[in-house]
Protein backbone atom coordinates (compact mmCIF):
# COMPACT_ATOMS: atom_id res chain seq x y z
CA UNK A 1 0.00 0.00 0.00
CA UNK A 2 1.27 3.38 -0.49
CA UNK A 3 2.10 5.29 2.30
CA UNK A 4 0.33 8.42 3.30
CA UNK A 5 1.54 11.57 5.38
CA UNK A 6 -1.37 13.09 6.63
CA UNK A 7 0.87 15.82 8.02
CA UNK A 8 1.90 17.06 4.81
CA UNK A 9 -1.25 16.54 3.40
CA UNK A 10 -3.00 18.60 5.59
CA UNK A 11 0.11 21.01 5.59
CA UNK A 12 0.63 21.10 9.21
CA UNK A 13 3.88 20.38 11.07
CA UNK A 14 3.81 16.81 13.76
CA UNK A 15 3.26 19.05 16.54
CA UNK A 16 0.33 20.81 15.47
CA UNK A 17 -2.21 21.55 17.80
CA UNK A 18 -5.71 20.19 17.37
CA UNK A 19 -6.60 23.64 16.45
CA UNK A 20 -4.02 23.80 13.60
CA UNK A 21 -5.48 20.87 12.42
CA UNK A 22 -9.03 22.22 12.16
CA UNK A 23 -7.68 25.75 10.60
CA UNK A 24 -5.93 23.70 7.76
CA UNK A 25 -8.41 21.64 7.16
CA UNK A 26 -11.02 24.29 6.26
CA UNK A 27 -8.89 25.68 4.33
CA UNK A 28 -8.43 22.78 2.07
CA UNK A 29 -11.99 21.83 2.92
CA UNK A 30 -12.74 25.43 1.11
CA UNK A 31 -10.12 24.74 -1.76
CA UNK A 32 -11.26 21.35 -2.79
CA UNK A 33 -14.99 21.68 -1.71
CA UNK A 34 -16.26 19.67 -5.23
CA UNK A 35 -19.01 22.69 -5.81
CA UNK A 36 -16.67 25.14 -6.28
CA UNK A 37 -13.37 24.16 -6.60
CA UNK A 38 -11.66 24.52 -10.01
CA UNK A 39 -9.16 21.86 -9.33
CA UNK A 40 -9.44 18.73 -11.77
CA UNK A 41 -8.80 16.45 -9.44
CA UNK A 42 -10.89 18.54 -6.24
CA UNK A 43 -12.66 15.15 -5.38
CA UNK A 44 -9.80 12.66 -4.80
CA UNK A 45 -7.98 15.54 -3.52
CA UNK A 46 -10.77 16.35 -0.95
CA UNK A 47 -11.04 12.35 0.33
CA UNK A 48 -7.76 12.75 1.12
CA UNK A 49 -7.74 15.71 3.13
CA UNK A 50 -11.24 14.30 4.82
CA UNK A 51 -8.64 11.17 5.35
CA UNK A 52 -5.91 12.79 7.27
CA UNK A 53 -8.06 14.65 9.12
CA UNK A 54 -10.73 11.85 10.20
CA UNK A 55 -7.27 10.56 11.45
CA UNK A 56 -5.18 13.39 13.11
CA UNK A 57 -8.09 14.41 14.94
CA UNK A 58 -8.64 11.46 16.41
CA UNK A 59 -6.48 11.51 19.88
CA UNK A 60 -6.34 7.12 19.35
CA UNK A 61 -5.64 7.69 15.70
CA UNK A 62 -2.99 10.31 15.66
CA UNK A 63 -1.39 8.54 18.50
CA UNK A 64 -1.20 5.43 17.35
CA UNK A 65 -0.26 7.08 13.57
CA UNK A 66 2.46 9.01 14.92
CA UNK A 67 3.77 5.67 16.75
CA UNK A 68 3.22 3.61 13.26
CA UNK A 69 5.59 6.92 11.95
CA UNK A 70 8.34 6.92 14.32
CA UNK A 71 8.38 2.46 13.98
CA UNK A 72 8.59 2.86 9.99
CA UNK A 73 11.51 5.15 9.92
CA UNK A 74 12.41 5.82 6.34
CA UNK A 75 10.31 3.28 4.68
CA UNK A 76 7.17 5.37 5.24
CA UNK A 77 8.52 6.69 2.07
CA UNK A 78 7.72 3.47 0.78
CA UNK A 79 4.91 3.12 -2.24
CA UNK A 80 4.64 -0.42 -1.15
CA UNK A 81 4.28 0.42 2.60
CA UNK A 82 3.57 -2.73 4.85
CA UNK A 83 3.13 -1.55 8.60
CA UNK A 84 5.87 -3.24 10.93
CA UNK A 85 3.88 -6.03 13.24
CA UNK A 86 2.80 -4.24 16.07
CA UNK A 87 2.72 -0.99 15.28
CA UNK A 88 -0.82 -0.28 16.95
CA UNK A 89 0.08 -1.76 20.67
CA UNK A 90 -2.16 -0.71 23.22
CA UNK A 91 -4.41 1.19 20.97
CA UNK A 92 -8.20 0.41 20.42
CA UNK A 93 -10.05 2.29 17.45
CA UNK A 94 -12.93 2.36 15.10
CA UNK A 95 -12.90 2.10 11.24
CA UNK A 96 -15.53 4.97 10.83
CA UNK A 97 -14.76 8.24 10.63
CA UNK A 98 -16.05 10.93 12.97
CA UNK A 99 -18.72 11.86 10.21
CA UNK A 100 -19.63 8.06 9.53
CA UNK A 101 -18.13 7.91 6.61
CA UNK A 102 -17.66 4.21 4.71
CA UNK A 103 -14.08 2.96 4.59
CA UNK A 104 -13.94 2.77 1.10
CA UNK A 105 -14.47 6.34 0.80
CA UNK A 106 -10.44 6.74 2.15
CA UNK A 107 -7.48 5.11 0.90
CA UNK A 108 -6.17 1.29 0.93
CA UNK A 109 -3.39 2.84 3.62
CA UNK A 110 -6.43 3.97 5.79
CA UNK A 111 -7.89 0.56 5.76
CA UNK A 112 -5.11 -1.06 6.51
CA UNK A 113 -4.40 0.65 9.25
CA UNK A 114 -7.92 1.03 11.21
CA UNK A 115 -9.80 -1.72 9.44
CA UNK A 116 -9.33 -3.86 12.30
CA UNK A 117 -11.92 -3.00 14.47
CA UNK A 118 -14.30 -3.47 11.43
CA UNK A 119 -13.38 -7.34 11.47
CA UNK A 120 -13.44 -7.93 15.49
CA UNK A 121 -17.23 -6.45 14.97
CA UNK A 122 -18.06 -8.86 12.44
CA UNK A 123 -17.19 -12.02 14.98
CA UNK A 124 -19.63 -10.23 17.53
CA UNK A 125 -22.99 -11.58 17.46
CA UNK A 126 -24.23 -7.83 17.37
CA UNK A 127 -26.70 -7.45 14.49
CA UNK A 128 -26.52 -3.62 12.50
CA UNK A 129 -28.18 -3.33 8.82
CA UNK A 130 -25.30 -2.08 6.50
CA UNK A 131 -24.72 1.01 5.99
CA UNK A 132 -25.94 2.55 2.72
CA UNK A 133 -23.12 3.99 0.28
CA UNK A 134 -22.90 6.70 -2.10
CA UNK A 135 -21.52 7.46 -5.27
CA UNK A 136 -21.44 9.37 -8.54
CA UNK A 137 -22.46 7.54 -12.35
CA UNK A 138 -21.68 9.57 -15.28
CA UNK A 139 -23.90 8.61 -18.26
CA UNK A 140 -23.75 9.68 -21.68
CA UNK A 141 -27.29 11.29 -23.16
CA UNK A 142 -27.86 8.78 -25.48
CA UNK A 143 -27.90 6.54 -22.14
CA UNK A 144 -30.82 7.80 -21.26
CA UNK A 145 -32.87 7.55 -24.37
CA UNK A 146 -32.58 4.54 -24.41
CA UNK A 147 -31.90 3.05 -21.08
CA UNK A 148 -28.42 1.33 -20.82
CA UNK A 149 -26.33 -1.53 -18.76
CA UNK A 150 -23.42 0.30 -16.86
CA UNK A 151 -20.39 -1.88 -15.05
CA UNK A 152 -19.77 0.15 -12.16
CA UNK A 153 -16.49 -0.84 -10.51
CA UNK A 154 -16.42 -0.06 -6.68
CA UNK A 155 -14.11 -0.02 -3.71
CA UNK A 156 -15.40 -2.51 -1.00
CA UNK A 157 -14.65 -3.86 1.89
CA UNK A 158 -13.31 -7.84 1.97
CA UNK A 159 -11.49 -9.71 4.93
CA UNK A 160 -7.87 -11.05 3.14
CA UNK A 161 -6.39 -14.32 4.45
CA UNK A 162 -5.11 -12.75 7.52
CA UNK A 163 -8.81 -11.42 8.44
CA UNK A 164 -7.93 -8.04 8.15
CA UNK A 165 -10.39 -5.88 6.21
CA UNK A 166 -8.77 -4.65 3.26
CA UNK A 167 -10.24 -2.26 0.14
CA UNK A 168 -10.81 -4.29 -2.77
CA UNK A 169 -12.86 -3.56 -6.09
CA UNK A 170 -15.99 -4.72 -7.02
CA UNK A 171 -18.01 -4.40 -10.87
CA UNK A 172 -21.41 -4.16 -10.50
CA UNK A 173 -24.08 -4.47 -13.90
CA UNK A 174 -26.45 -2.12 -13.50
CA UNK A 175 -29.45 -1.16 -15.67
CA UNK A 176 -30.12 2.48 -16.21
CA UNK A 177 -33.50 3.24 -16.52
CA UNK A 178 -34.64 4.88 -19.42
CA UNK A 179 -35.13 8.75 -18.63
CA UNK A 180 -33.05 9.72 -15.86
CA UNK A 181 -31.73 13.09 -16.06
CA UNK A 182 -28.65 14.92 -13.96
CA UNK A 183 -28.69 15.16 -10.02
CA UNK A 184 -30.77 12.19 -9.73
CA UNK A 185 -30.06 9.71 -7.52
CA UNK A 186 -30.73 6.14 -8.05
CA UNK A 187 -31.03 3.40 -5.71
CA UNK A 188 -29.29 -0.19 -5.90
CA UNK A 189 -31.04 -2.33 -3.31
CA UNK A 190 -29.17 -4.22 -1.09
CA UNK A 191 -25.36 -2.88 -2.77
CA UNK A 192 -24.63 -1.27 0.39
CA UNK A 193 -22.02 -2.36 2.72
CA UNK A 194 -23.00 -6.06 3.90
CA UNK A 195 -25.24 -6.40 7.34
CA UNK A 196 -24.15 -6.93 10.28
CA UNK A 197 -25.40 -10.27 12.34
CA UNK A 198 -27.86 -11.69 9.76
CA UNK A 199 -29.18 -7.90 9.10
CA UNK A 200 -29.80 -6.65 5.40
CA UNK A 201 -27.10 -5.11 3.72
CA UNK A 202 -27.49 -1.35 3.01
CA UNK A 203 -28.45 0.32 -0.40
CA UNK A 204 -26.15 2.09 -2.99
CA UNK A 205 -27.32 5.41 -3.84
CA UNK A 206 -26.19 6.77 -7.07
CA UNK A 207 -26.34 10.79 -8.00
CA UNK A 208 -26.51 11.24 -11.71
CA UNK A 209 -24.32 12.95 -13.91
CA UNK A 210 -23.89 13.54 -17.93
CA UNK A 211 -20.36 13.58 -19.49
CA UNK A 212 -20.35 16.65 -21.76
CA UNK A 213 -21.38 16.11 -24.94
CA UNK A 214 -19.67 17.13 -28.26
CA UNK A 215 -23.21 18.30 -29.90
CA UNK A 216 -26.07 18.70 -27.09
CA UNK A 217 -26.51 20.80 -24.45
CA UNK A 218 -28.55 19.66 -21.25
CA UNK A 219 -30.03 21.22 -18.50
CA UNK A 220 -33.13 19.45 -16.15
CA UNK A 221 -34.83 17.79 -18.79
CA UNK A 222 -34.47 19.97 -21.63
CA UNK A 223 -31.56 19.27 -24.74
CA UNK A 224 -30.19 22.33 -26.79
CA UNK A 225 -28.61 21.86 -29.50
CA UNK A 226 -27.07 24.30 -32.65
CA UNK A 227 -28.59 23.72 -36.20
CA UNK A 228 -27.04 25.12 -38.94
CA UNK A 229 -29.23 26.16 -41.89
CA UNK A 230 -28.25 27.57 -45.33
CA UNK A 231 -29.75 31.30 -45.98
CA UNK A 232 -31.85 30.19 -47.81
CA UNK A 233 -33.37 27.47 -45.92
CA UNK A 234 -33.88 30.18 -43.03
CA UNK A 235 -35.30 32.65 -45.46
CA UNK A 236 -37.55 30.50 -47.60
CA UNK A 237 -38.92 27.75 -45.07
CA UNK A 238 -38.53 24.46 -45.08
CA UNK A 239 -38.57 20.57 -43.73
CA UNK A 240 -34.94 19.79 -42.80
CA UNK A 241 -33.55 16.63 -41.24
CA UNK A 242 -32.21 16.90 -37.75
CA UNK A 243 -30.10 14.32 -35.81
CA UNK A 244 -31.73 14.19 -32.22
CA UNK A 245 -30.14 11.78 -29.43
CA UNK A 246 -32.22 8.84 -30.54
CA UNK A 247 -32.12 9.15 -34.30
CA UNK A 248 -33.22 11.31 -36.99
CA UNK A 249 -36.28 13.70 -37.38
CA UNK A 250 -37.95 16.16 -39.61
CA UNK A 251 -38.64 19.89 -38.85
CA UNK A 252 -40.06 22.68 -40.41
CA UNK A 253 -37.85 25.64 -40.49
CA UNK A 254 -40.47 29.07 -40.38
CA UNK A 255 -39.93 31.49 -43.82
CA UNK A 256 -38.15 34.39 -42.47
CA UNK A 257 -36.10 32.42 -39.76
CA UNK A 258 -33.16 34.30 -38.39
CA UNK A 259 -30.18 33.70 -36.90
CA UNK A 260 -29.86 32.25 -33.25
CA UNK A 261 -33.73 32.00 -33.03
CA UNK A 262 -35.43 28.61 -31.32
CA UNK A 263 -37.34 26.17 -32.04
CA UNK A 264 -38.58 23.98 -30.05
CA UNK A 265 -39.76 20.46 -30.44
CA UNK A 266 -41.87 19.61 -27.38
CA UNK A 267 -41.46 16.00 -25.13
CA UNK A 268 -38.59 15.37 -27.75
CA UNK A 269 -35.97 16.12 -24.39
CA UNK A 270 -35.20 13.75 -22.32
CA UNK A 271 -37.89 10.92 -22.19
CA UNK A 272 -38.80 11.44 -18.26
CA UNK A 273 -42.12 10.79 -16.60
CA UNK A 274 -42.42 14.17 -18.31
CA UNK A 275 -40.50 14.55 -20.90
CA UNK A 276 -38.29 17.43 -21.48
CA UNK A 277 -37.88 19.82 -24.63
CA UNK A 278 -35.71 19.77 -27.92
CA UNK A 279 -34.15 22.83 -28.27
CA UNK A 280 -32.57 23.77 -31.83
CA UNK A 281 -31.14 27.11 -32.24
CA UNK A 282 -30.81 28.20 -35.90
CA UNK A 283 -27.30 29.22 -36.97
CA UNK A 284 -27.34 30.42 -39.97
CA UNK A 285 -23.69 29.13 -42.32
CA UNK A 286 -22.85 31.30 -45.45
CA UNK A 287 -21.66 29.47 -47.99
CA UNK A 288 -18.20 30.35 -49.32
CA UNK A 289 -17.78 31.80 -52.56
CA UNK A 290 -15.05 29.58 -54.33
CA UNK A 291 -16.53 29.74 -58.01
CA UNK A 292 -16.48 32.76 -60.20
CA UNK A 293 -20.62 31.59 -60.50
CA UNK A 294 -20.62 31.89 -56.76
CA UNK A 295 -19.50 34.82 -56.30
CA UNK A 296 -21.91 36.05 -59.17
CA UNK A 297 -24.53 35.00 -57.44
CA UNK A 298 -23.47 37.46 -53.84
CA UNK A 299 -22.92 40.17 -56.61
CA UNK A 300 -26.40 39.93 -57.95
CA UNK A 301 -27.34 39.83 -54.10
CA UNK A 302 -25.30 42.85 -52.97
CA UNK A 303 -27.03 44.55 -55.98
CA UNK A 304 -30.48 43.48 -55.26
CA UNK A 305 -31.09 43.86 -51.54
CA UNK A 306 -30.64 47.17 -49.82
CA UNK A 307 -29.66 45.63 -46.66
CA UNK A 308 -27.90 47.23 -43.52
CA UNK A 309 -26.63 45.10 -41.34
CA UNK A 310 -25.00 47.62 -39.12
CA UNK A 311 -28.12 49.93 -39.72
CA UNK A 312 -29.11 49.23 -35.64
CA UNK A 313 -25.58 50.87 -35.00
CA UNK A 314 -25.90 53.93 -36.61
CA UNK A 315 -23.65 53.67 -39.76
CA UNK B 1 -19.66 -10.24 -12.72
CA UNK B 2 -22.37 -10.31 -10.69
CA UNK B 3 -25.87 -10.38 -12.55
CA UNK B 4 -27.75 -7.54 -13.82
CA UNK B 5 -29.09 -4.89 -10.87
CA UNK B 6 -32.37 -3.08 -11.67
CA UNK B 7 -31.98 0.52 -10.81
CA UNK B 8 -34.42 2.30 -9.12
CA UNK B 9 -34.72 6.11 -9.69
CA UNK B 10 -35.78 7.67 -6.89
CA UNK B 11 -38.30 9.90 -7.62
CA UNK B 12 -40.19 6.57 -8.73
CA UNK B 13 -40.21 5.27 -4.92
CA UNK B 14 -39.67 8.20 -2.70
CA UNK B 15 -37.49 7.82 0.83
CA UNK B 16 -39.47 7.85 4.23
CA UNK B 17 -37.77 9.95 6.94
CA UNK B 18 -36.43 6.93 8.15
CA UNK B 19 -34.54 5.94 5.37
CA UNK B 20 -33.26 9.29 4.76
CA UNK B 21 -32.06 9.41 7.77
CA UNK B 22 -30.12 6.27 7.84
CA UNK B 23 -29.06 6.83 4.74
CA UNK B 24 -27.10 10.42 5.52
CA UNK B 25 -26.27 8.96 8.95
CA UNK B 26 -27.70 11.25 10.71
CA UNK B 27 -31.24 10.78 13.50
CA UNK B 28 -34.35 11.50 12.69
CA UNK B 29 -34.78 14.53 14.97
CA UNK B 30 -31.72 15.88 13.05
CA UNK B 31 -34.29 16.05 9.69
CA UNK B 32 -37.10 16.89 11.36
CA UNK B 33 -35.35 20.05 12.87
CA UNK B 34 -34.07 21.37 9.68
CA UNK B 35 -37.29 20.71 7.67
CA UNK B 36 -38.85 22.97 10.78
CA UNK B 37 -36.08 25.42 10.07
CA UNK B 38 -37.05 26.06 6.83
CA UNK B 39 -33.58 24.01 5.14
CA UNK B 40 -34.76 21.16 4.09
CA UNK B 41 -38.03 20.23 2.36
CA UNK B 42 -40.36 17.20 1.70
CA UNK B 43 -42.89 15.98 0.15
CA UNK B 44 -46.22 17.00 2.62
CA UNK B 45 -43.62 18.79 4.79
CA UNK B 46 -46.26 20.82 6.19
CA UNK B 47 -48.02 17.57 7.69
CA UNK B 48 -47.95 16.93 11.18
CA UNK B 49 -46.71 13.66 10.90
CA UNK B 50 -43.65 13.58 9.91
CA UNK B 51 -43.46 9.65 8.99
CA UNK B 52 -46.01 10.63 6.00
CA UNK B 53 -43.10 12.58 4.61
CA UNK B 54 -40.90 11.89 1.54
CA UNK B 55 -37.81 13.07 -0.09
CA UNK B 56 -36.85 12.94 -3.68
CA UNK B 57 -33.01 12.79 -5.17
CA UNK B 58 -33.04 17.06 -4.18
CA UNK B 59 -33.58 16.29 -1.13
CA UNK B 60 -31.19 13.40 -0.59
CA UNK B 61 -28.19 15.68 -2.26
CA UNK B 62 -28.99 18.88 -0.03
CA UNK B 63 -28.93 16.67 3.13
CA UNK B 64 -25.95 15.64 2.15
CA UNK B 65 -24.52 18.64 1.21
CA UNK B 66 -25.90 20.51 4.58
CA UNK B 67 -24.20 18.26 6.72
CA UNK B 68 -21.06 18.10 5.53
CA UNK B 69 -20.97 22.35 5.50
CA UNK B 70 -22.34 22.04 8.82
CA UNK B 71 -19.01 19.06 9.99
CA UNK B 72 -16.42 20.87 8.09
CA UNK B 73 -16.94 24.20 9.15
CA UNK B 74 -18.35 23.58 12.65
CA UNK B 75 -21.46 26.10 11.46
CA UNK B 76 -25.15 26.39 12.52
CA UNK B 77 -27.42 25.10 10.23
CA UNK B 78 -28.71 28.33 9.07
CA UNK B 79 -25.05 29.34 7.68
CA UNK B 80 -25.08 25.47 6.20
CA UNK B 81 -28.51 26.14 4.30
CA UNK B 82 -27.50 29.29 3.06
CA UNK B 83 -23.99 27.65 1.48
CA UNK B 84 -26.68 25.01 -0.11
CA UNK B 85 -28.37 27.50 -1.11
CA UNK B 86 -25.51 29.25 -2.90
CA UNK B 87 -24.37 26.07 -4.38
CA UNK B 88 -27.66 25.38 -6.03
CA UNK B 89 -27.74 28.72 -7.41
CA UNK B 90 -24.26 28.79 -9.08
CA UNK B 91 -25.36 25.42 -10.56
CA UNK B 92 -28.76 26.85 -12.34
CA UNK B 93 -26.43 29.87 -13.25
CA UNK B 94 -23.63 27.61 -14.75
CA UNK B 95 -26.18 25.96 -16.07
CA UNK B 96 -27.92 28.57 -18.04
CA UNK B 97 -24.25 29.65 -18.89
CA UNK B 98 -23.22 26.18 -20.35
CA UNK B 99 -26.23 26.14 -22.63
CA UNK B 100 -26.47 29.88 -24.15
CA UNK B 101 -22.68 29.39 -25.42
Amino acid sequence: MEFKDYYKILGVSHDATAADIKKAFRSLARKYHPDVSKEADSEEKMKEVNEANTVLTDPEKRAAYDQLLQHAGTSADSSDFRPPPGWDAGFEFGQRGPDGAHTADYSDFFAGLFGKRESNTRQNPQKMRGNDRHAKIMLDLEDTYQGTTRNLTLQVLKPDAQGRIVLDEQTLSVRIPKGVYAKQIIRLAGQGDPGIGGEAAGDLFLETHFNPHQRYRIENKDVYTSLPVAPWEAVLGGVIKVPVPDGVVEVRVPENSHGGQKLRLKGRGIPAATPGDFYLTLEIVLPPATTEKERAFYQTMAREFSFNPRQHMGV
Amino acid sequence: MSPEIEAIVLEDAMLNLDELARSCQVSREWVIAHIHCGLLSGNNPDHTDPTAWTFNSHSLIRVRRILTVERDFDCNPELAGLVADLIEEISILRSHLHVSR
